[in-house]
């Protein structure tokens, strides 16, 4: 094998990896992308769609930062909906079931096709570590790969066992070899490693289910995309059916819990609340006579249906029987059972913001090792950790996202700093600046940054530099015209008839104001495409809100931007109490705003803190 | 930049209530109640209300932005140590726009920020910043126990169940979860708001105020507690017998010592016992006394003080009437020594001001009024519930911030974990 030099190695080339690896390469750094199997690059493992509420927005925001899920999910995409259209934008999110393959073939092309990214068949079973760095990897073979920092991406794989029923192998994926030397290597940095649990459905075979009496879910007539670069769904469009589990399916579950590798005591890992199993869901609900199960097909010519709704870690008769009590499936055939996986991840509050472990230099985690579950998680971690590994290669500073401006500072705050205690999800309620922080304007938010950080290649840079200005002529335009509430009222605008006059912009921020009914009043603004008078609504709609959250959002950067050295020195501050030195030093905040949110932390402490870093400020010129 | 405004309890200078406003708006927010005053300077102003009557007069002290504490524009008023004129004034200067009442030890994080601190003025402030978030949480258990923190508990409940709702129809839009939530909503934000204005308004939590300081008598039983309260109080309002655990449940009287205002609290003697209903009034009296402003430990001659002595505690000897020792002590029964105790309990009071209930009063309502906008606001969403639920989402949130102070801080686990309880999530 004919080593090249490389700045970053990625490990791994699933959701997390393939982000991680793009972004390191999109910056400039070459790259190698590490996976046993070129055909594993951008599977799916767990259930064939991409987006919702919060995982949506995820992915906008990836593409705004010119990432690749965004892209690929559109190409694969046979059935799209924006959950919530009924509600305000601030809520809404693009989801979409994506064909298995294409996207599997997207991906690998984007990978490819990526300048300064190799992809590098083999596997990584250990850290090359020099003077206490990570400075590359050590294949099976032995041979050592060396680069000036590693991203590690081992999803379900370190130390992964499988459990269908009382039956248990070791793997990271079904047919796939877990990764045990590896989690020994992180055992000797002393990491803090616990175990998590997820499961799948059984996948049954589409041909052996009778969809007719079925109802049928088609995507939305106006498909909303992903990416702020795509328009329009390259695949043919289909249909998802709906059943739902009965009396019957319940009583065989129950009759069989004993059976079931969650009930009968062979997991000890914590699985999700809001991913419960349909053994979960039959004991801690007991009294609802019936759950829903989304048929959604895996692909355009692939037979493979996924019942989203029953996973289970049954044994396989179990499974088939209960599979076979349920309206439309009496005859299905199971083409792999449901299983339950358990798997090592590191506690995130380890990690700094830029996704790096603190006491390891020069090794980024990202993805499901961090305790998340979800693509859309992993690959916004990705970024993160690919975009600051290629940084460190070259000496900058590392980035950190805040959670004013994404969801991906979101996400990484509350993991850096509250730790997980079941697989984190990412939920809009988690964002308590959700109306800023909207899919709609992802691009507004991220894509500039993108550009200073040498993420954001030029095609899409002029894309957004076009409609940004766009936006700005419309919203000059639009602020330059007054009205009155009687000319507005006129207009079928709920508004009390006062007697202040309001702006174009204020107008446009009543909630049943249209930009049409705007128009009508100055009929000079009518050539605004609709693009941009949508994008001015949705911005205004939220005015009223945002400038409430402002004064939040200010003080909340005022101590973002107090970074605190990683060197800083907890021990022997005057009046601050053990308990809080121990916490601080766990968890060794970046900034200020990070050690205000950690648990149990009081005024006089932060200001102790606060204190002693203006002093170093002022030693520092000396 | 806000500009916050806080009593600022100067130690020691009973007669004297020091209330100081410090930022950007803090000339012009006090001379809207005192008239016009110099840049920087000591004036003698009269402090009125929005309808001209007058509430004090009092010393202005004014400092230029650059030359105060905190480096801001600050004004201090200085008023006359009453409860009720220190009352007003907070609520005056808590309904001008753009002021708010200041969090603990903001006044000295805006000093540090602006350079007017160095660390070792910090450091010897950051225990007394220590105290005041400890004297903020005590007196919100003292005036949220008993009957009004059922009533904080049952806000927090449904407010959290209110918020899990919304959030559900929002984060769980294609989950098996309600589409329209809003009866429920409205049911639980509508008896939020009622039991909120009320007590914003009302009375309970300023009777709770109005006792002034409280004393907690602790000691083990038959120690003389119960003799002691009715020496104090001459008469009998707790039952005394000879008989160890009497006292199962805590005994108040007000009383005026030396002009204080106090009440003085019997709590059931500290023992191991057998008995649950003993035993339940034992852990009720701890609780209660601990937050008590000042303990008054009753030993029996040669012992020690049953519960941790804190700084201003008085340890007392009892029962110096049976005894023949010569040791310092008390007797209920002769009335020995009472009077020295009593003086020892006023001066200790006495270096306390007694306004610092007053200003948690004033906290507590502005975060309720604060809330019931919010509420109202969110009831008036209900009827587009489905559609608004973005905005009522931020309202309901805004009102759970506000009164995070009174119900504990609510979050977004707690209304996950509502909502993964209540409803079957997961596809």
């Amino acid at each position: 094998m004919k080593h090249r030099e490389h700045d970053v190695i990625v490990i791994g080339g699933g959701h997390a990896g393939c982000e991680a690896a793009h972004a390191a390469a999109r910056t400039g750094v070459r790259v190698a992308l590490v996976t046993l199997d070129q055909r594993g690059i951008g599977a799916m493992s767990c259930n064939p769609a991409i987006g919702g509420l919060g995982k949506g927005h995820l992915v906008r925001e990836i593409d705004a930062l010119d990432g690749v899920m965004g892209r690929v999910a559109d190409f694969a995409g046979i059935q799209f909906r924006l959950l919530n259209r009924k509600k305000g934008p601030a809520v809404q999110g693009p989801r979409a079931q994506a064909d298995r393959a294409r996207y599997r073939l997207a991906m690998q092309q984007e990978i490819h096709n990526c300048p300064g990214l190799d992809i590098v068949l083999g596997e990584a079973v250990d850290l090359n570590i020099v003077d206490g760095r990570v400075c590359g990897i050590v294949s099976a073979d032995g041979s050592i790969l060396h680069s000036k920092a590693v991203v590690l991406t081992t999803g379900t794989f370190l130390r992964g066992v499988i459990h269908i029923g009382d039956a248990s192998h070791p793997g990271g994926r079904m047919g796939e070899r877990p990764s045990v030397r590896m989690a020994e290597r992180l055992d000797e940095f002393g990491l803090p490693l616990s175990r998590l649990k997820t499961g799948t459905p059984p996948r049954l075979d589409g041909r052996s289910i009778d969809w007719s009496g079925l109802e049928m879910q088609p995507g939305d007539d106006d498909p909303t995309l992903f990416s702020f670069r795509s328009t329009t769904p390259l695949a043919r469009q289909i249909s998802c059916g709906i059943t739902h589990t009965n009396d019957k399916t319940h009583e065989i579950i129950r009759e069989n819990l004993g059976r079931s590798a969650m009930y009968g005591g062979h997991i000890e890992g914590i699985g999700p609340r809001y991913c419960p199993s349909i053994e979960d869901k039959v004991v801690r609900f007991a009294d609802k006579m019936s759950h829903q199960v989304f048929l959604e097909p895996e692909g355009l010519d692939d037979h493979t249906i996924y019942p989203n709704g029953i996973s289970t870690s049954l044994p396989r008769d179990v499974q088939e029987d209960y599979v076979r009590s349920i309206s439309g499936l009496e005859n299905a055939i199971i083409l792999q059972p449901g299983y339950a996986i358990e798997y090592d991840f590191v506690d995130p509050r380890a990690l700094t913001p830029a996704l790096a472990l603190r006491d390891v230099p020069g090794l980024f985690l990202a993805g499901q090792i961090n305790g998340t579950t979800g693509y859309e998680e992993a690959a916004a971690q990705g970024l993160v950790a690919g975009l600051n590994a290629a940084r460190l290669s070259q000496d900058l500073e590392p980035v950190h996202f805040s959670r004013t401006t994404s969801y991906i500072g979101v996400m990484i705050d509350d993991l850096v700093t509250k730790g997980v205690s079941e697989p984190y999800r990412m939920f809009t309620s988690r964002a308590e600046f959700r109306l800023s922080l909207r899919a709609d304007n992802a691009d507004q938010r991220l894509t500039s940054l993108g550009r200073d950080l040498g993420l954001v290649h030029d095609t899409r840079w002029e894309l957004f530099s076009t409609k940004a200005e766009a936006l700005e002529v419309a919203r000059l335009r639009i602020g330059r015209y007054s009205f009155s509430a009687r000319e507005l009222a006129g207009q079928g605008i709920n508004i009390n008839p006062d007697k202040e006059r309001r702006t174009g912009l204020e107008a446009l921020s009543l909630s049943d104001s249209t930009f049409h009914q705007i128009a009508s009043l100055a009929p000079e603004l009518a050539d605004i495409p609709t693009e941009i008078s949508e994008q001015l609504k949705r911005d205004a709609l939220y005015a009223t809100y945002v400038e409430r959250q402002n004064r939040d959002i200010a003080s909340l950067r005022k101590d973002e931007a107090d970074v605190i050295p990683s060197d800083f020195v907890y021990s022997g501050i005057p009046g601050l109490s053990t308990e809080l030195q121990l916490k601080l030093n766990r968890t060794r905040p970046a900034t200020l705003g990070h050690a205000a949110r950690i648990d149990g932390m009081t005024p006089s402490a932060l200001l102790l803190i606060s204190a002693r870093l203006k002093r170093k400020q002022v030693a520092r010129p000396a | 930049m806000d500009t916050i405004f806080a009593l600022a309890t100067a130690q020691g200078r009973a007669g004297v209530a020091v209330v100081r406003v410090s930022g950007p708006g803090a000339k012009i927010a006090v001379e809207g109640m005192t008239g016009t005053l110099p840049d920087h300077g000591r004036s003698l102003r009269p402090v009125r209300d929005p309808d001209g009557s007058l509430v004090d007069n009092a010393l202005i002290l004014s400092f230029e932005k650059g030359r105060s504490f905190t480096g801001e524009q600050v004004a201090e008023l200085h008023l006359h140590g009453s409860t009720a004129i220190v009352a007003v004034v907070l609520r005056l200067l808590g309904e001008i726009p753009g002021l708010r009442q200041a969090e603990a030890g903001e006044f000295t994080r805006r000093a540090l920020e602006n350079g007017c601190l160095d660390l070792a003025q910090v450091e010897g402030l950051a225990d007394l910043i220590d105290a005041e978030t400890e004297a903020q949480r005590q007196q919100a258990v003292r005036v949220f126990s008993g009957a009004l923190g059922d009533l904080a508990e049952r806000w927090r409940a449904a407010l959290i169940r209110s918020a899990a709702l919304i959030e559900a129809t929002i984060d769980f839009a294609d989950e098996d979860v309600p589409v329209d939530v809003s009866p429920e909503v409205s049911d639980l934000l509508t008896a939020v708001r009622t039991e909120m204005a009320q007590e914003a308004e009302g009375v309970r939590i300023a009777e709770r105020i109005r006792e002034g300081f409280e004393v907690a008598i602790v000691g083990p039983p038959n120690v003389g507690k119960s003799t002691l309260l009715n020496r104090l109080a001459g008469r009998d309002a707790a039952i005394t017998s000879e008989f160890a655990g009497t006292t199962r449940d805590i005994i108040e009287v007000r009383m005026v010592l030396d002009g204080l205002p106090v009440t003085v609290l019997d709590t059931a003697g500290l023992r191991q016992t057998d008995d649950q209903v003993e035993q339940i009034g034992i852990e009720r009296g701890t609780a209660r006394s601990l937050g008590a402003d000042l303990r008054i430990h009753m030993i029996d001659p040669g012992g020690h003080p049953a519960l941790k002595v804190k700084e201003g505690d008085i340890v007392v000897q009892s029962k110096v009437d049976i005894g023949d020792s010569e040791e310092v002590g008390i007797s209920g029964l002769t009335g020995q020594g009472v009077d020295g105790l009593v003086s020892r309990i006023s001066t200790t009071l006495r270096e306390r001001t007694a306004c610092v209930g007053v200003a948690m009063r004033e906290r507590h309502r502005m975060a309720m009024l604060g809330a019931i906008r919010d509420i109202d606001a969110a009831i008036r969403m209900m009827p587009n519930a489905v559609e608004q639920a973005d905005v009522l989402a931020e309202n309901l949130r805004s009102a759970i911030r506000s009164v995070d102070s009174l119900v504990g801080r609510v979050d977004v686990e707690d209304i996950l974990g509502e909502i993964f309880s209540s409803f079957c999530i997961g596809k």
